[in-house]
């Protein structure tokens, strides 16, 4: 149970850093690459929740999180892509 | 049709991985539900050989293990990079040439590069890639050309 | 037995919540966009990467094992994909990456002519 914790707090120690570089960064890229990289961190908050409290359902919503943080950046790229040429 | 057979074996796998309930009923909707969802890809002409490539799952036993081991390597050279106080990166910007044949094995080379932390591909187009690293001495290592070989025959082209 | 894998789940537990930190702490030293996408990617690999293989350790032979592992082979897919689309939107968008050296000639893959910008 201890090393759940240990991996837990590295992981919101994480996200905290990641949130300073969303809210900080100068560019608009700076901020989705710190978003994308919160979405990954989730995962792993989420899989990591699943062990802690013994309740392996948790590992299904952050499969399903993986899929929409892909979608997520993606989309927000799309959105300002300069396609006309 | 072997794509086809494939793509609803892998399917139903995902969908027994997930469900964890063995019920005949269940069972059935799964097989139901795999196959009209590969139907329907199907019709949307993604399920050939270039949008379901099993032919590299055997070649894949070997490349993986090969590209966790590059991941490793290069992930505790970054963050060596990272830890040090005097933050010593030269980044590089750097054309390479992928010798691949196929659309899958550029976009494997292209996504392998990216994968290992030092290096990322941010420019494609037909046989060229164009790469950012982090230091001169990972720029000059991918030109080196070992990940080009091991792609290729990953691949199933003639290693050269 | 039991005891050597509580041991090498600790050990993976650790290392990879460390490099989860020392690739975050690299998005927040690197100077410039394109340098910090390759802090983001330690991260990405892996501290993800040990975290997961630590819990399937802990998990065993089981369904949750599974499961983790489609995690980690989904954000092993993934991640690629969503960096070069950044980079690539970055530099279509105008910022070209300040390099301490250009050996492209100033000619980037898909362009026709170099650009001198």
């Amino acid at each position: 149970m201890t090393m759940f914790a240990v991996a837990m707090i590295a992981v919101l120690v994480s996200l905290a850093l990641a949130m300073v570089r969303a809210i900080a960064g100068p560019t608009l890229f700076d901020r989705v690459l710190a978003v994308n990289s919160t979405g990954t961190l989730a995962v792993l908050a989420l899989a990591v929740i699943g062990f802690v409290t013994g309740r392996p359902e948790f590992l299904d919503i952050a499969i399903l999180y993986t899929l929409l943080n892909l979608v997520g950046t993606i989309a927000v790229l799309r959105y300002f892509h300069p396609s006309e040429n | 049709m072997l794509y086809f057979a494939s793509a609803v074996i892998i399917t139903y796998g995902f969908w027994l991985v997930l469900s964890g309930h063995y019920t005949s009923t269940l069972m059935i909707i799964g097989a139901v539900s795999s196959v009209a969802v590969v139907a329907l890809a199907s019709r949307m002409a993604v399920i050939d050989r270039e949008g379901h490539p099993i032919y590299l799952l055997g070649r894949a036993t070997w490349y993986w293990p090969w590209l966790i081991w590059q991941i490793i390597k290069s992930g505790i050279d970054v963050s060596r990079i990272i830890l040090s106080p005097s933050l010593p990166i030269s980044p590089t910007l750097i054309n390479v040439k992928a010798s691949q044949k196929t659309v899958v094995g550029v976009v494997t080379y292209a996504n392998s590069i990216t994968l290992t932390p030092g290096t990322v591909s941010v420019e494609v187009e037909d046989n060229e890639i164009t790469v950012h690293a982090i230091t001169r001495a990972g720029a000059t290592d991918l030109a080196a050309g070992d990940m080009d070989r091991m792609v290729t025959k990953f691949e199933g082209g003639a290693p050269s | 037995m039991a005891i050597l894998v509580d041991i090498l789940s600790w050990f993976f537990l650790v290392a990879g919540g460390a490099f989860c930190i020392i690739g975050m702490v690299g998005v927040l030293r690197m100077p410039g966009m394109f340098a910090r996408l390759h802090a983001a990617s330690v991260t990405d690999t892996l501290g993800a990467g040990f975290i997961i293989i630590g819990l399937i350790l802990q998990a065993g032979f089981t369904l949750v094992s599974a499961k983790l592992i489609i995690i980690m082979g989904l954000i092993l897919l993934t991640s690629p994909v969503a960096t070069h689309a950044l980079a690539q939107a970055a530099l279509h968008a105008g910022n070209r990456p300040k390099v301490a050296h250009d050996e492209t000639g100033g000619h980037i893959a898909g362009e026709d002519e170099p650009s001198n910008s």
